[in-house]
């Protein structure tokens, strides 16, 4: 059995009372207000629900001590989340306490003391500033000590309360006053049992108003065997709770568990707290000797949750991610279980219910929920051979799972952050889910569903072509007479591609996009639920009225023709400029690069946004919503990224290059040295063709990266550069590592970080070029934060990004630098990176350089393109879909 | 109000969603005032500019005060609100006007009074209703205008009290039906606007429906003192609101999780009216009419609203198309709340 567990009593912190605790009165009295903040984050931090705030101290301004922390309180948000309870014995303290905060907060406290005028003349005041408040069993002759007494008071004022003023009956908390035991006095022997009969009446007869305490008061003569104290507050509370009482004024972190009082001195206090024997308080005080100084063994204050039934304890390892005691809490489980199964379909299922609930709300953040993954896999791991064994002895059967999902990212495309998300989401949802990996293509996705009768399929992308792929195995998945829904997610899909393009080519069933991990399961719940049949035609139709809107949309955008388009080309005056030459021309290669060094170069905000959590860093940290997981997720994160330095889990390689060249029209010629008769290579632009409104006499140009470059016949020397960068090799043997561990939370860590530092490596190159190696930009003095917020002289632009949306231009780049040689990363037939941790592109000096998207284009500049290419009209049609602005024959 | 006046409201809002009108500032700016129309006669040498005190309009220029009350009555609103959105000796202190801020307040309530009795008359199985509008001032009681000095605060619970007090007593003595308070961005102010509205109530013998219509800020979906819809409802339920509600913020899209949430929760009528849409890069709010009714008709289909009506950028055109697309769908349904003890700090706490 346990006490504080209980969800129904409130822990009130009680360490932001300068009565209470000397530490704390100490910092009020030098005015220390960081570190008394400090105190009342660990309050909250360590479990209280409200915290109780208490400034009467004789040589204090306790008016304006209560006013300032208040106030400063309020701009904590991650204290001033929880409700305040103010607390004081002088009315004018409590009243500056109630013009200080916009919650609804509790008064502590009022009473009969002074007479019904005064005590309903408070209570007034208190609904008028909104709280709720504590009434104290006192009256005009005191305070009260025996049941009999301490009820009566308080059925008095709680008719009072209630019917000469209304006051809501739930906002009154008693207090029938927690009086020292085990004195020596022996009317005091019977105080703890006054203090329980008299709960049990009060919650039995006055409806709705609750019974609250200050705990430490019971042992105050045990003072300085803090073994002892806390015996007795536990083994009161476990009888008081049992009563009815439903608040308490107590140090959460420091209560033992009831079940972990050794058991003679657990009799010994049980006889003092219920006064069972004469003798009680003489044996107590014999036996507490031999504990003195035993205060410092005692349990950390955060684990507390330890004294929970093992569901509790379980339910607490899965919502906090703790994995250290799972695997006993799981065998615990297991011996009182008939079957191992039932553990998996009882305690553990719960546990991740409530996880999933917390998720659904918003109360819990997706790195949590992956780490509670982390566990669920770990008790489950535990669990796993005594299944075999039942089902070798028996043949009996596996859990049931909600639904079986198949997910894969799609051939030539190797991301699967996201998708390891939407897995691990899945899968806390009991959701049964196999994961195909990386660069799978239609048919072995589609064999593997049939065999394994999937009840839904999931695919992935992050690159645009991608999204040509997801178009093939829908329709493969028509062709072969598929009936089950078709989910698509990943950066680059989008609910108009899915509704336009990959759901029309799927009419046996439904294909639908999913924004992001938090909404996968709620669409598969719905999907395979009894509604499941209503919700596709709802999103049938839905999708029916974006395509035709999309279409319609389509019509009404102008377009200019690729003639004009170039009329409108960005201007530079050629004759103002003199390109500077770069360091070198051809190729430098950097090998197992400083790690360290590229991680100063980390921009964490997409970091952030890996994991669903979207703000910028360093501000997210500090988030409201956020701020509490984002800080776990960023230690974790600096603590992976140091072993990923420190023991060289990842290296980095990476390669540059300088050519001379020219524009030619809309591409840009590499000649093999500078005497540039040579033709090295060619590089193809495409141009912006939106039709500019001409405002305020400015028309702004349809670009192309060409413009960046002097065109041929100005005479101009000029130069562009390439790279190809990654920190990922070695990323896959890790991240296998921590899958066959089942650490999910892991495995996506180390790609979300491998793929950070490789954006990371490509900032700090681009730094070097720019002072270095083609040294335009000499003097540059940007801070490294300045750097990653891009505030410097040109651009690096990649293929397959908005700027030059064709992918198939990695090629030129890669032959280009050897890249695969050199760094040791290959293109996939779709023009992907591999190791996906990589990143490459054009370096552009010129100082009008910047950052654009080509957007939609027209036929004649796809015709004209595809010429350029030596393409076919098809292929061009093909590696362009998704920037075409009209549909091909 | 009388008496017969609440029960006609009570009445009203359990038959139907009532409409509250559109905003106030956006109908002004149409006129392109000067700074000698802002100062009509009456503050022809008043020794700072006034220009941009709407307010003072309602003493100034009450025939285009009258003109807008008419247009959203027209339109079909069933509540208008006075123009004393600034009307507190606090936020008058910008235009030195402190002294004035009480018969602001009179001279506002007096014009919508007339109005609305003219509507009345007209349409009598539509009666309508004034709301004494109570702003949110220009200060904030639980936020430190200085970043360096976070316990510091520019304005006390009690100068709030003050303020406050004086701005509904005018609105009483000027004849209006309800009190909003409402656009709360802090909650505390909003706190002391109760607590004000109370006291005047008990000095005056007299006891109006009282609306609280909050603002969110961000896109975190809080206030600007933080707090979640939920914990703010807790906050201010102590005043037994008639209704409880949301307005300004982001347009109808941003708007509805935060309705949602309070609808949920709360055991009073709730009401919304948010902006038409956000502000485009000029500052211009372009959600046109039939844009911000298509959103709003869902609230009303789902059941989450008692009563709506717009805010900045909305017209009568808006609250014309608003009134029509909501007439078909019932009011919502007060749900059933478990009595529990209800306490918020930034967020809601219950226990019970």
């Amino acid at each position: 059995m346990t006490n504080q567990a209980s969800t129904s009593f409130i822990n009130i912190g009680e360490r932001t009372n300068v009565t209470g605790s000397a530490k704390f009165r100490k910092l009020i009295e030098q005015d220390d207000y960081d570190a008394a903040l400090t105190v009342a984050r660990q309050q909250v931090e360590n479990g209280a629900q409200i915290i109780d705030v208490n400034m009467d101290e004789g040589l204090l301004d306790s008016e304006k001590a209560m006013q300032t922390f208040l106030n400063l309180l309020a701009a904590e948000p991650d204290i001033s989340r929880v409700p305040v309870m103010i607390d004081s014995s002088k009315w004018s303290v409590i009243e500056t306490g109630l013009k200080c905060v916009q919650g609804k907060s509790i008064v502590n406290s009022i009473s009969l003391k002074e007479g019904e005028d005064q005590f309903l003349e408070q209570a007034e005041k208190i609904r008028l500033y909104g709280a709720a408040t504590v009434v104290m069993a006192f009256d005009e002759e005191g305070q009260a000590d025996i049941a009999d007494r301490k009820y009566e008071i308080c059925e008095r004022a709680y008719k009072l309360l209630t019917e000469k003023l209304n006051f809501p009956a739930q906002d009154i908390i008693f207090d029938p006053n927690v009086f020292a035991v085990a004195t020596g006095i022996e009317e005091h022997n019977n105080y703890a049992v006054e203090f329980i009969e008299a709960t049990k009446r009060i919650r039995e007869n006055l409806p709705h108003a609750h019974v609250s305490g200050g705990i430490s008061n019971l042992s105050f003569s045990f003072r300085g065997n803090n073994y002892v104290r806390e015996a007795m507050h536990s083994v009161f509370l476990f009888h008081a709770i049992k009563a009815g009482l439903d608040m308490g004024i107590v140090n959460a972190g420091q209560l033992m568990v009831y079940d972990d009082i050794p058991a003679e001195l657990k009799e010994q206090v049980e006889d003092v707290i219920l006064n069972r024997r004469d003798d009680a308080t003489d044996r107590l005080l014999d036996a507490a000797e031999a504990f003195k100084g035993e205060g410092g063994k005692k349990q950390k204050q955060d684990l507390s949750w330890r004294e929970g039934t093992v569901e509790e304890r379980i339910t607490h390892g899965l919502v906090h991610g703790i994995n250290k005691f799972i695997t006993e809490d799981t065998e615990e489980a297991r011996q009182k279980a008939e079957r191992p199964l039932h553990v998996i379909e009882g305690p553990l299922m719960d546990g991740m219910n409530v996880v999933g609930d917390l998720f659904g709300s918003g109360k819990m953040f997706l790195p949590q929920v992956v780490k509670s993954a982390r566990v669920m896999k770990q008790a489950v791991s535990h669990l796993m051979p005594f299944m075999e064994e039942e089902k070798r002895l028996n043949g009996t059967a596996d859990a049931e799972a909600n639904g079986k999902i198949l997910m894969a990212t799609v051939k030539g495309d190797v991301h699967d952050i996201g998708k390891n998300i939407v897995g691990v989401v899945l899968q806390c949802n009991n959701y049964e889910v196999i994961d195909m990996g990386v660069m799978v293509p239609a048919q072995t996705i589609l064999e593997k569903a049939r065999e394994e009768n999937v009840d839904v399929i999931g695919l992935s992308g992050l690159i645009t072509p991608s999204l040509d792929e997801m178009v093939n195995v829908a329709s493969e998945m028509e062709r072969l007479e598929f009936d089950i829904p078709l989910l698509i997610g990943g950066a680059t899909t989008s609910r108009i591609h899915t509704a336009v393009k990959i759901n029309p080519s799927y009419k046996r069933d439904q294909a639908l996009y999913v924004t992001d991990a938090s909404r996968a399961v709620g669409v598969v719940s719905k999907l395979l639920g009894e509604e499941g049949a209503t919700f596709k035609k709802e999103i049938s139709e839905s999708y029916k009225t974006i395509a035709e809107k999309h279409l319609a949309a389509q019509q009404n955008k102008r377009r200019l023709s690729i003639e004009k388009a170039r009329d409108n080309a960005h201007k530079v005056e050629w004759k103002e400029t003199k390109p500077t030459k770069p360091a070198f021309i051809g190729t430098k290669t950097f090998t197992d690069f400083d790690l360290a060094k590229i991680a100063e170069f980390i921009d964490w905000t997409p970091f952030f946004a890996t994991w669903e959590m979207n703000g910028q860093y360093p501000r997210i940290l500090n988030d409201d919503k956020f701020g509490e997981a984002a800080t776990s997720l960023f230690n974790d994160a600096q603590d992976m990224l140091k072993k990923m330095i420190d023991e060289k889990w990842v290296k980095a390689n990476g390669v540059i290059g300088f050519w001379p060249a020219n524009s030619e029209g809309d591409d840009i010629v590499l000649y093999e040295d500078e005497n540039r008769d040579a033709e090295k290579a060619k590089l193809h632009t495409l141009r912006q063709q939106i039709a500019r409104e001409n405002t305020s006499g400015k028309l702004r140009a349809n670009a192309a990266l060409s413009d960046f470059i002097a065109p041929k016949d100005t005479g101009i020397d000029d130069y562009i550069g390439g790279f190809a960068v990654t920190a990922g090799i070695g990323e896959d043997i890790k991240a296998k590592e921590f899958n066959d561990a089942g650490d999910d939370y892991s495995k996506i860590m180390v790609s979300a970080l491998s793929d950070r530092l490789a954006e990371a490596f490509a900032e700090y190159m681009h730094m070097r070029v720019r002072r270095e190696y083609w040294p335009y930009a000499t003097d540059e003095t940007l801070s490294n934060e300045e750097i990653i917020a891009e505030k410097y002289q040109g651009i690096r632009p990649a293929p397959g990004y908005p700027a030059q949306p064709d992918h198939t231009e990695k090629e030129t780049l890669f032959e280009l630098l050897d890249a695969e040689n050199q760094a040791g990363i290959e293109l996939t037939e779709s023009y992907a990176m591999w190791p996906g941790a990589a990143v490459s592109g054009l370096f552009f000096s010129h100082p009008s350089s910047y950052y654009f998207g080509v957007g939609k284009i027209e036929k004649d500049q796809v015709e004209e393109y595809a010429k350029r290419k030596g393409w076919s009209l098809e292929t061009a049609e093909k590696w362009l879909s998704p920037i075409l602005n009209y549909i091909p024959e | 109000m009388s008496v017969n006046r609440t029960e006609q409201f009570k009445t009203a809002a359990n038959e139907r969603i009532l409409i509250i009108d559109g905003a106030m500032g956006t109908m002004i700016q149409r006129y392109k005032l000067d700074e000698a129309a802002y100062r009509g006669k009456e503050y022809e040498k008043w020794n700072q500019d006034v220009k941009g005190n709407n307010d003072l309009l309602s003493i100034t220029q009450p025939e285009i005060i009258k003109e807008i009350h008419g247009q959203y009555l027209e339109a079909g609103a069933d509540i208008i609100g006075t123009n004393t959105f600034n009307g507190t000796t606090i936020s008058m202190a910008d235009y030195g006007m402190e002294s004035e801020a009480y018969k602001i307040n009179v001279e506002a309530a007096k014009i919508a009074r007339e109005v609305a009795d003219e509507w009345t008359a007209k349409t009598p199985e539509k009666p309508r209703f004034v709301a004494g509008a109570v702003g949110p001032t220009n200060r904030t009681a639980s936020i430190s205008p200085d970043v360096n000095n976070p316990g510091y605060r520019n304005v006390t619970f009690d100068e709030l009290v003050e303020a406050y007090k004086s701005q509904t007593k005018g609105l009483i003595e000027g004849g209006v039906d309800i009190i909003i308070i409402e656009t709360i961005f802090d909650t505390l102010n909003a706190k002391a606007a109760g607590f004000a509205v109370l006291s005047a109530f008990k000095e005056l013998g007299i006891e109006l429906p009282v609306m609280i219509s909050g603002t969110i800020t961000d896109l975190s979906g809080r206030n600007l003192s933080g707090q979640t819809p939920e914990a703010f409802y807790y906050s201010m339920s102590h005043l037994n609101p008639f209704s409880i509600g949301l307005n300004c913020s982001f347009g109808a899209d941003h708007l509805r999780p935060a309705i949602q949430e309070i609808s949920a929760v709360a055991n009073v009528y709730v009401s919304a009216y948010p902006n038409a849409g956000l502000p485009n890069e000029m500052g211009e709010y372009d959600e046109t009419p039939e844009e911000m009714a298509g959103k709003i008709e869902g609230w009303a289909k789902d059941g989450l609203i008692n009563m709506i009506g717009g805010c900045c950028g909305s017209t009568p055109e808006h609250i014309n198309a608003i009134a029509k697309a909501v007439a078909p769908y019932p009011p919502r349904q007060i749900p059933e709340v478990p009595v529990k003890m209800r306490l918020s700090g930034l967020e809601p706490f219950v226990h019970g």
